[in-house]
């Protein structure tokens, strides 16, 4: 290959890997070995197949592992680490020093009897995507740790703020040291936690006694199929019912609806007591610490360069008394809890004050915001309502007409939250800040600094194209951000705009 | 920057897509050629319509598929855009790019060609593809993002 460049020689991995792999292979598959010689002890069966088989399947694997080795180099460059792998498909990775946060080296009891180690370059661009070298000896691991600390030291000195890591990365999750100081951003008290529990009706408990229904069905099931008991049961209540009138049944039918409102408002307490008892967000040197939870109490360690947006969400009731919620998206390599929520239940002062911390900035009474394109609402609506409107149309003229207004009934409804949609969606550009703001009755705001955007995209199906909308797509850590149905237009001067700001800040110099 | 002028990718994109258009299609002709011989019903009721349907995606779809590619290397970021159906129209700074792969798979080789990758720490879109490039001008690609982020130019 030509691309000798400043990459340096062409390595391998250490031959003995081989052996590793082919160990692990062999040890993995020795149950299906097993499973296999059993299943062919049989009458009909000849010997030599049982011998062979499992001769074949170690071939298999060592062969395997043969390939496996010759498919992957690597290369150890000036300005970066390359990896290449493929015999038929060929892949060459590079990865410059400046985005390798960590070089971890790892080993298994296996590849620890012949000295050898797995080395994972961690970059910041989560999980499945990291670069491994399997195996390499424990010196070579260490030369190449020592290789990559001393080139980003090189490239790091020259201008640009320090980045203090901790070696090991782990700068994640640990809980602060008591001795820490830390200071209260945000508490809930037993009559705030009551309050949001009343909001959070939830009829979850109805899933679950239907799941455990199906679950233990077999129980009833004599019962239930047992004509005996429903003649008995529909007997008694049915006469019942009958002689007591209708009015019996109406008010029957209203305790019933009360009776469900209930259990939903009980259950909706009683989970957010469970989660939220004695919610407690703390400031500490590093970022955030929340704790919270009544039976399981849950502590969590939010560092503030980790924050990449912020989303302060709400409910349709609780919006017109002022209560709202905050949660922020952060790193997705973050193995802590997945649920980032500050506050839970909070007013928008506590809110702006918690968010203030983050240096995110909120929408405020000068922020210009910008309307979506009407024809994109438009669109949908028509999608989703004249397919209905044209079976309410077919209903009329049938002898089922008096149906044909359950249609017209719900692509109205279709229509009515387009429109709605079309009145609450919007966003506006900061000095620094990106901000979306969606939804129906219940507005979600994300605030995402510019400078935390990886990419940004200019999606458009054909229908878009032929009405000249689009939808931006912007790539964040952690988190989802679009803004959908702008005109395209506009969409190309928020990425002009969104893009300058990005490309002027490299991601090693993001603040962390 | 003159926003609205792309790249086109190598013209070999063109055989690659057909190639791999051919090799999806196989399962298919076949599956038609054999319901074509079991069923009773007239020469070509089966296979005719399906013939043209492939043509369709071997003769036809390529060439438009490629025509709505492209991609454009500024001095600080990368412009790809593709999709005949949904459009997609990307753009990644050279400074959030973490790692970047060139990949060459066979029916790639075959030609010539070969695909850039660059990967983002974004959760959407965490990595996007340039495809049908010269396997030379992809190396170079890289050696230009890669220098990029060496020497620090954005910050």
């Amino acid at each position: 290959m030509s691309d000798r460049a400043d990459g340096g020689a062409l390595m391998r991995t250490h031959p003995y890997g081989i052996a590793v792999r082919a160990a692990k292979g062999v040890w993995q598959g020795a149950l299906g070995i097993a499973a296999l010689a059993f299943g062919a002890l049989r009458e009909d069966v000849p010997d030599w197949v049982i011998w062979t088989a499992p001769v074949i399947v170690v071939i298999a694997v060592v062969g395997g592992a043969c390939i496996s080795w010759r498919q992957l180099g690597y290369r150890v460059g000036t300005d970066d680490i390359r990896v290449e792998r493929g015999l038929i498909n060929k892949e060459a990775r590079s990865i410059p020093y400046d985005r390798i946060q960590d070089v971890s080296l790892s080993e298994t009891l296996l590849s620890r009897l012949f000295g050898l180690v797995e080395v994972q370059f961690e970059t910041g661009a989560g999980g499945k995507e990291e670069v491994t070298l399997a195996y390499v000896t424990a010196a070579e691991g260490a030369r190449l740790r020592e290789q990559v600390r001393d080139a980003r030291a090189r490239v790091s000195g020259d201008g640009g703020p320090a980045r203090d890591r901790g070696g090991d990365g782990t700068d994640g999750a640990s809980p602060p040291t008591a001795t820490e100081s830390a200071q209260t951003v945000f508490a809930m008290d037993n009559r705030r936690l009551v309050t949001f529990g009343a909001f959070e009706f939830s009829l979850l408990v109805f899933a679950v006694l239907a799941a455990g229904f199906q679950q233990f069905e077999f129980l009833l099931s004599p019962l239930i199929w047992d004509d005996g008991f429903w003649k008995e049961i529909i007997g008694q209540q049915g006469e019942y019912v009958a002689a007591a009138g209708v009015a019996l049944a109406i008010a029957g039918a209203v305790l019933g609806l009360g009776a469900l409102l209930l259990v939903g408002f009980v259950t909706g307490l009683v989970r957010t007591i469970l989660r939220d008892y004695r919610f407690l967000l703390e400031r500490t040197e590093k970022g955030f610490r929340r704790r919270r939870g009544l039976l399981t109490r849950s502590d969590v360690v939010m560092p503030l360069h980790r924050v990449q947006a912020a989303i302060i969400g709400t409910g349709a009731i609780r919006r017109l008394l002022g209560w709202h919620g905050l949660s922020f998206v952060s790193l997705a390599s973050d193995k802590s809890d997945a649920s980032h929520v500050v506050a839970p239940f909070a007013t928008m002062a506590e809110i702006a004050r918690i968010v203030a911390i983050t240096g995110i900035d909120l929408p405020d009474a000068e922020t210009r915001w910008h309307r979506p394109d009407a024809r994109y609402f438009t669109d949908a609506a028509l999608i989703g309502a004249v397919p209905l409107l044209l079976i309410a149309a077919g209903l009329a003229v049938s002898p089922y007409w008096p149906f044909a207004a359950i249609p017209v009934l719900v692509a109205g409804l279709i229509a009515g939250s387009r429109w709605l949609q079309w009145r609450r969606h919007r966003h506006a550009l900061d000095d620094a800040t990106l901000f979306g703001q969606v939804g129906l009755l219940s507005p979600e705001l994300t605030a995402a600094p510019r400078i935390r955007l990886h990419s940004v995209e200019i999606a458009q199906g054909p229908l878009a194209r032929m009405r000249g909308y689009a939808r931006l797509n912007f790539g964040l850590a952690g988190g989802k951000f679009a803004i959908a149905g702008i005109r395209l237009d506009e969409a190309r001067a928020v990425r002009a705009r969104v893009l300058n700001h990005i490309a002027a800040v490299d991601f090693a110099r993001l603040p962390r | 920057m003159d926003e609205d002028t792309l790249d086109p990718l190598h013209p070999n994109m063109i055989k690659v897509l057909r190639v791999r258009a051919i090799l999806m299609i196989v399962p298919l002709a076949v599956a038609a050629i054999g319901a074509e011989i079991a069923a009773p019903l007239p020469t070509g009721a089966i296979i005719a319509p399906v013939a043209l349907l492939l043509l369709g995606l071997v003769a036809v779809m390529p060439r438009r598929r490629y025509r709505r590619m492209g991609y454009r290397l500024t001095r600080d970021r990368l412009r790809v855009v593709r999709g005949w159906w949904n459009r997609r129209d990307t753009v990644v700074p050279f400074g959030r790019v973490q790692h970047i792969d060139v990949n060459a798979e066979a029916i790639e080789r075959l030609f010539g060609l070969a695909t850039l990758v660059v990967h983002t720490a974004g959760t959407h879109n965490a990595s996007v593809a340039v495809p049908g490039l010269r396997h030379d001008d992809a190396l170079a690609m890289r050696e230009t993002i890669r220098a990029f982020i060496a020497d620090g130019e954005a910050g």
